[in-house]
C-alpha cells in the first residue's frame, strides 16, 4: 500500500491507492487532490499534521522518496487553505506564515517549484516564494515589504534577516518554520547559527513550531534535542515507514583485487559493465582526483558512448548545473561524484548506487544508497567496489551494517562560541536588547542549553571589542551599551560590515583554474594580481597542487591539462591531450573511517572461523597475514617491527582512521626522538600507521611507547605549531567576527585575509594563550582535524593489549601502508626548517623512499597475483 | 644564525629577526615596524590583537642589546598610520624613547609615517647615505646599486615534501637588499609579484627567515602563490 507511482523528479507524492480508504483528518480540499491523483496520505504524513494540529513540534525521519517534503508542509497547506483570503500589500494583513529551510539553495528553488503544483491545482490563495544568495534584489526587497505566505530559504538568509531592524515586525505572524535534511544540518557551525536563529524566531513569535525533516539516523533524539527551542515543548518522533531493505553487493573482481591503492583501477571494466546494465547510475567515489580518474576510465572503456558526466567540488558551478539539469532530464546514464552529490534534488530515475572504495561510515552509505530507487516497494541496489584487501573488509563489514539497519553512532552537540558571537552582534544590530535577555534567549536553543553566564558574557565581550585581557579596545567596542543599558551596534557602519560578513561556513581561498594558450612553446607569463587567463574550467583550494612541478600534466575536469603558472589567484592550464596526467593529490576519503565500521572490520577479521564466509581473495590475504606475522584478538592492537632497506619500521593497526592515526604519529615521533630512536618520517592510512627510525626499534616497551600520558604536553606542544591549528583559527576567526572576511569593493583582497590570521594567531599564542578564539580553534582541531577523543580512546582501550610482533620483514597487511610512503607529505615538527634546507642545499635531494617501495615490491611477500 | 653578504663594498648581515647589521658603521637597520596596526584596526571595527606594538618592541630590544649599535635605522612605515602616536601607550613611547640611549635613531620617512614623529625623539630623513649604501623606505623602481629599502614586506615561498612553506625573506642580488618587514603584524607579498620585477639585474637569492635561521634560497627555486 505504500508503492508510489512513477514520477519525475522531486515531485511531491502521496501513495497510490483507494480513496475510499482516506482516513478522516484530511480537509478538503486536500482530500480530494490526493484522490485526483490516485494517491492516499502516507501514515506519516497525516502523523504530522496530527502533532501539529496538536501544537507539537515534530520530527520526521523517513527515507527519501516516501514523501517527505509534502508531509512537512501539509499543516501550514491546510492552514492557509482554512485562512480567510488575504489583501497583499494591506498593512494589517498577516505576515509570514512558514518559514522553510534548507542546507542548499537548489534545493529550496526546486521546493518552490514543486510546492506550487498543488497549490496551483487545488487553487489554494497561498503565495510561495523562495529566498537565496542569488535572488535578485528587487525581488528580496520586495519579499522584504510584502512577504509571502510560505518563505523558503536557506540558514543564512535567516540570519541575515535577523540581523535587519525589521525582523521582529516580520517574523511576529510566523506558525512554522520547516527544516529540511536537518541530519546533515544539525552536527556544524551551520546548524548552530541556525539553532541559533530559531530560539531568536521562538523570541519574535512564541506559537511557532517546527517540523524537522531527516534521513535515517541511528539517535534521532539527538536531533530532537537539537531542534526544540523551547525545553519545555519537546518533538514529537514521527517515523515513516521503512522501504524494502537494499541490495548490496560487493564487487569481487576475484584475483585481481590488489594489497594496496585507493583507485579501484582494477575494477573498472566491471563498473562500466554495472553502469551498462542500469538504467540510470552514481558512481560515489571520495576525493575529486578518484572521481577524474574513474572518470577517465569509464570512458577509456566507453565504447558505447553511453552519455557519462562527471560531478565534484572543484568544478565550476555552471558545469555542475549543466550535469543535474542533465540528470533531472533522465538524459545520463551515470554521474562520477563525490559527497557533493550526497544531498540534493531527487532523481527519480537512478536505479543503482555504485560506491568505489570504501564508504567510511555505514550512515552516509544508507543515504547514499537511498539516492536509488525512490520507490518504497523496491528496494534501493548498490555495487560496493572495493580498492583494496582492506577495503574488501571494510565493504563487508558496511554491508553487514547495513542488513542489520546498524548506523554510525553521533555525539550530541555543543554548539561553538565563535558563531554565537557572530549571532549576538546580528541580534544588536537588529535591535536593542539586554543582556539578560539575550542569555536566556540563547539557552533555549539546542547546542547552547549548557552554555555558561562566563562563556556568554565572554563571548559578547569578543563580539565587542575582541575579548583581549588588556582591555585596550573598549573605546572602540562594535556593541555598546544605551544610558538605558540595552546593548546594540555602535553605528550604521558597524550593522553594514556585519551583514557583509554573515554565514559560518568558510570556504579555504580558491584559485580559478583558466586555461591559457600556448603559442609557439611560450605561455605569455600573466604575472599580478590583475593577470586574466582564458576561460574558467573550475577552481582548486590554494596548495592543492602543490605536489606538481610546473609542466607536469593531470587531470581535470575530465580532460588533461598542463601546469603551466600559478599566479596569485589563478592557476594557469594549457591542453595536453593524451599525455600522461599525474595525480595531484594521492590518498583516501577526507572522511575518517567510522568508530562503528572500524570495530566491525576488526571483528570480521579476528574472527577466523567466519573467514570462510568472506571473498577468497580476503580469507587467503588474512591467511597469509597469520602465516608471517599474526591476527590480533578484536581487542587487541598488532603492532610490527622489522627492518627494511636502510631502516627499521614500526607498523602499528588501530583501524581509527586517518586523522587520529596521524595525531599519533606525530606523538610517537616525538617519543621516538627523546627514545634516541631516530625517527626519520612516517605514514598513515585509515587502518594503520607506520613510523621509521635509524634504530631498531623491535627492543622498546610497547606498553610504555603508547602510554596515554603522550596526550598532554607533547600534543598540546606540537598542536600550537601544526598549520591545522592555523586552519582552525582562521575559521574561528573569521565567523566570530574578529577578523571580516568581506569588504566593501575592493579594500583588501582574500589572500591579505589569509596572511593576517596567522599572524594574528602568533601574536595571540604569545600574549594571551587563553584567548577565547583560541579555545575555540583548538576544542574544532581536537574534533575535526586530529580526533583528539577517538585516539585518547584508542590509548585506553589497548591498555597492555597490545601485540607485538618482531619480524625479518614487512608483512602482507603492512605493504597497504608503507606503499603509502612518498604518496603523502609527512607535515613533521620541522617540516618547514627540513624544507628550507632541502631547498637550500640542492634541488636534487634523493628520492630514498622510492626506493624503499621498490624494495617492499622485491620482498618475498607479492603485491598482487601475477 | 644570519646570512652575512657584501652589498656594494660594504659587509652587511640578514639576521634572522629580519634586521640588517652594518658591521663597519655599527648601524641597524629594521624597515616597517608598523606599530599600532592592530589598534588602526580596532578603531575601524576589527579587533585585531593589541599586542602587536609591545611584541615588535620586544624584538627590537633584544637585537638592540645583542648589537649595541651606534645607529638605529627604521626605514620607514615605522608607524602604522598618521593617528598612531595618538593610540600609543605612554608604556609604548618610552620604551621608543630607551632605545635611542647611547646612539643615534633615524627615522626615514615611509609611505604610511610621511609625516614622521609628532612627539617621539629621533632625527628625521627621506634618505640616509650610511657606509656607502642608500638607506630609503621606497625601492626604486629600476636597477639602483648600493640601496638598501623595505615597503614591500617580501615573502618567499617554497615547495617540497607534498608542502610549502611561505616566510619573509631579505631579497637581495649582491647590489641592493630589500628587507623583511619587521612589525609583528605586517603582511607580506611574494618576490615573485610583478612588484620586485625591474629591481634586480640578475636573478636574486631569498634570505628566508624561519626559526631563528636564514636559509638563502635560490629564485628559481621559490613558488608563487
Amino acid at each position: 500500500m505504500y508503492g508510489a507511482t512513477p514520477r519525475r523528479s522531486g515531485e511531491l507524492t502521496g501513495s497510490p491507492g483507494d480513496p475510499a480508504a482516506l482516513p478522516a483528518p484530511l480537509p478538503e480540499p486536500f482530500a480530494r487532490w490526493f484522490a485526483a491523483r490516485g494517491w492516499t496520505p502516507r501514515p506519516h504524513q497525516l502523523a504530522v499534521l496530527d502533532e501539529a494540529r496538536a501544537g507539537r513540534h515534530a520530527l520526521l525521519i523517513a527515507p527519501t522518496g516516501g514523501g517527505k517534503t509534502l508531509a512537512g508542509f501539509l499543516p501550514s497547506l491546510v492552514e492557509l487553505a482554512a485562512r480567510p483570503p488575504r489583501r497583499p500589500g494591506d498593512p494589517g494583513a498577516p505576515g509570514l506564515h512558514t518559514l522553510y529551510i534548507s542546507p542548499l539553495k537548489a534545493l529550496a528553488v526546486d521546493v518552490e517549484r514543486n510546492l506550487l503544483t498543488p497549490v496551483g491545482e487545488m487553487g489554494l490563495a497561498v503565495s510561495v516564494e523562495s529566498r537565496t544568495g542569488d535572488t535578485g534584489l528587487a525581488r528580496r526587497e520586495r519579499q522584504r515589504r510584502i512577504p509571502p505566505d510560505i518563505l523558503l530559504t536557506t540558514p543564512e538568509q535567516l540570519a541575515l534577516f535577523l540581523a535587519w531592524e525589521g525582523a521582529r515586525r516580520y517574523f511576529e505572524d510566523l506558525r512554522r518554520v520547516v527544516v529540511d535534511e536537518v541530519h546533515a544540518l544539525w552536527p556544524s557551525k551551520r546548524g548552530d547559527l541556525l539553532a541559533l536563529g530559531l530560539a531568536r524566531l521562538k523570541t519574535f513569535a512564541p506559537d511557532m513550531r517546527l517540523i524537522g525533516l531527516s534521513a535515517t539516523v541511528a539517535e534521532p533524539q539527538l536531533i530532537c534535542d537539537w531542534l526544540s527551542p523551547d525545553p519545555e515543548a519537546p518533538v514529537s518522533l514521527v517515523r515513516g515507514a521503512g522501504g524494502a531493505a537494499p541490495q548490496v553487493e560487493l564487487l569481487l573482481s576475484e584475483g585481481r583485487v590488489p594489497w594496496v591503492g585507493h583507485t579501484a583501477h582494477h575494477a573498472m571494466a566491471e563498473v562500466y559493465e554495472a553502469i551498462r546494465g542500469a538504467r540510470s547510475a552514481l558512481v560515489f567515489v571520495n576525493t575529486r582526483f578518484q572521481a577524474e580518474f574513474a572518470f577517465q576510465e569509464l570512458w577509456r572503456l566507453n565504447e558505447d558512448n553511453l552519455p557519462i558526466a562527471l560531478h565534484h567540488g572543484s568544478l565550476s558551478a555552471e558545469q555542475r548545473r549543466k550535469v543535474e539539469a542533465a540528470m533531472s532530464r533522465g538524459e545520463l546514464r551515470a554521474v562520477v561524484c563525490t559527497s557533493t552529490l550526497d544531498l540534493g534534488i531527487d532523481w527519480g530515475d537512478v536505479d543503482l548506487v555504485i560506491q568505489v572504495a570504501t564508504p567510511k561510515g555505514a550512515s552516509r552509505m544508507v543515504q547514499r544508497i537511498g539516492r536509488a530507487n525512490h520507490r518504497l516497494d523496491e528496494p534501493s541496489r548498490a555495487l560496493f567496489v572495493p580498492a583494496n584487501r582492506f577495503e574488501m573488509l571494510e565493504c563487508q563489514a558496511a554491508r553487514e551494517a547495513i542488513a542489520q539497519n546498524a548506523l554510525d553512532r553521533e555525539a550530541p552537540r555543543t554548539g561553538a562560541l565563535d558563531v554565537l558571537a557572530q549571532h549576538l552582534m546580528g541580534l544588536v544590530c537588529g535591535e536593542p536588547a539586554a543582556a539578560d535577555d539575550l542569555y536566556e534567549e540563547v539557552r533555549t536553543a539546542g547546542p547552547y542549553r549548557e552554555l555558561s553566564r562566563t562563556a556568554f558574557d565572554e563571548t559578547l565581550d569578543l563580539a565587542a571589542t575582541g575579548g583581549y585581557a588588556l582591555r585596550a579596545y573598549d573605546r572602540f567596542a562594535r556593541i555598546v551599551r544605551r544610558p538605558d543599558g540595552l546593548l546594540m551596534a555602535r553605528n550604521r557602519e558597524t550593522v553594514l560590515r556585519h551583514r557583509l560578513n554573515i554565514g559560518a561556513i568558510v570556504s579555504p581561498a580558491m584559485l580559478a583554474v583558466r586555461v591559457v594558450s600556448r603559442r609557439g612553446g611560450q605561455v605569455r607569463p600573466r604575472i599580478g594580481p590583475h593577470s586574466r587567463g582564458g576561460r574558467k574550467i573550475g577552481e582548486v583550494e590554494e596548495g592543492y597542487l602543490d605536489v606538481l612541478e610546473l609542466g607536469d600534466a593531470f587531470v581535470f575536469a575530465g580532460q588533461v591539462w598542463r601546469l603551466e603558472g600559478v599566479t596569485g589567484t589563478e592557476v594557469l592550464v594549457s591542453p595536453a591531450p593524451g599525455e600522461e596526467a599525474k595525480m595531484p593529490s594521492w590518498g583516501g576519503s577526507k572522511f575518517a573511517l567510522s568508530t562503528f565500521l572500524a570495530a566491525k572490520v576488526r571483528a570480521l577479521m579476528s574472527d577466523a572461523s567466519g573467514w570462510s564466509a568472506l571473498p577468497a581473495d580476503v580469507a587467503e590475504w588474512l591467511g597469509l597475514q597469520r602465516e608471517r606475522s599474526a591476527i590480533p584478538a578484536p581487542e587487541e592492537m598488532l603492532v610490527e617491527t622489522f627492518p627494511h632497506g636502510r631502516r627499521f619500521f614500526l607498523v602499528a593497526y588501530p583501524f581509527e582512521g586517518r586523522l587520529a592515526h596521524t595525531t599519533l604519529c606525530m606523538l610517537l615521533t616525538r617519543r621516538l626522538e627523546r627514545l634516541r630512536m631516530g625517527p626519520v618520517g612516517f605514514v598513515c592510512n585509515d587502518y594503520a600507521l607506520a613510523v621509521w627510525t635509524v634504530r631498531d626499534m623491535a627492543g622498546l616497551d610497547m606498553g610504555a611507547l603508547f602510554e596515554e600520558d603522550m596526550l598532554g604536553d607533547d600534543l598540546e606542544a606540537w598542536l600550537a605549531e601544526s598549520p591545522l591549528m592555523k586552519s582552525a583559527f582562521k575559521a574561528c576567526a573569521l565567523i566570530s567576527g574578529l577578523i571580516e572576511r568581506r569588504f566593501a569593493a575592493g579594500e583588501k583582497t582574500q589572500r591579505q585575509v589569509n596572511i593576517s590570521t596567522d599572524l594574528v594567531y602568533e601574536v595571540l599564542r604569545r600574549h594571551q594563550s587563553d584567548h577565547l578564539l583560541l579555545r575555540c580553534a583548538r576544542a574544532d582541531a581536537a574534533q575535526g582535524m586530529i580526533d583528539v577523543a577517538r585516539l585518547a580512546d584508542l590509548l585506553s582501550r589497548i591498555r597492555g593489549l597490545i601485540r607485538h610482533e618482531a619480524l625479518m620483514r614487512l608483512s602482507p597487511f603492512s605493504v597497504s601502508v608503507i606503499a603509502e610512503i612518498g604518496r603523502q607529505a609527512s607535515p613533521g615538527q620541522s617540516a618547514a626548517g627540513l624544507i628550507l634546507e632541502e631547498a637550500q642545499t640542492s634541488s636534487d635531494t634523493p628520492h630514498w623512499t622510492e626506493s624503499l617501495i621498490a624494495a617492499a615490491i622485491a620482498s618475498p611477500v607479492e603485491l598482487a597475483p601475477a | 644564525m644570519s646570512l652575512t653578504l657584501t652589498l656594494g663594498g660594504a659587509r652587511a648581515q640578514c639576521r634572522a629577526s629580519g634586521a640588517l647589521w652594518l658591521e663597519a658603521a655599527r648601524a641597524l637597520i629594521v624597515a616597517d615596524l608598523h606599530l599600532e596596526k592592530g589598534s588602526a584596526f580596532a578603531a575601524r571595527g576589527q579587533m585585531l590583537p593589541p599586542f602587536d606594538t609591545s611584541e615588535t618592541l620586544t624584538r627590537l630590544e633584544a637585537e638592540t642589546a645583542d648589537l649595541d649599535p651606534a645607529i638605529l635605522v627604521l626605514l620607514g612605515d615605522t608607524l602604522h598610520d598618521a593617528a598612531a602616536e595618538n593610540r600609543m601607550s605612554p608604556m609604548t613611547a618610552d620604551r621608543l624613547t630607551r632605545l635611542t640611549q647611547g646612539r643615534r635613531l633615524i627615522w626615514v620617512l615611509g609611505n604610511h609615517d610621511a609625516e614622521g614623529p609628532a612627539r617621539l625623539p629621533g632625527e628625521v630623513a627621506a634618505e640616509l647615505e650610511l657606509d656607502g649604501l642608500t638607506l630609503v623606505h621606497e625601492p626604486t623602481p629600476e636597477a639602483r646599486p648600493g640601496e638598501v629599502a623595505g615597503h614591500l614586506h617580501p615573502c618567499a615561498k617554497v615547495r617540497g615534501r607534498g608542502a610549502s612553506v611561505r616566510r619573509r625573506c631579505f631579497v637581495t642580488d649582491g647590489e641592493r637588499i630589500v628587507l623583511p618587514a619587521f612589525g609583528a603584524l605586517a603582511g607580506g607579498l611574494n618576490i615573485r609579484d610583478a612588484a620586485f620585477a625591474g629591481l634586480f639585474r640578475r636573478a636574486p637569492l631569498a634570505g628566508i627567515l624561519n626559526d631563528g635561521a636564514v636559509h638563502p634560497v635560490a629564485f628559481a627555486a621559490l613558488a608563487a602563490d
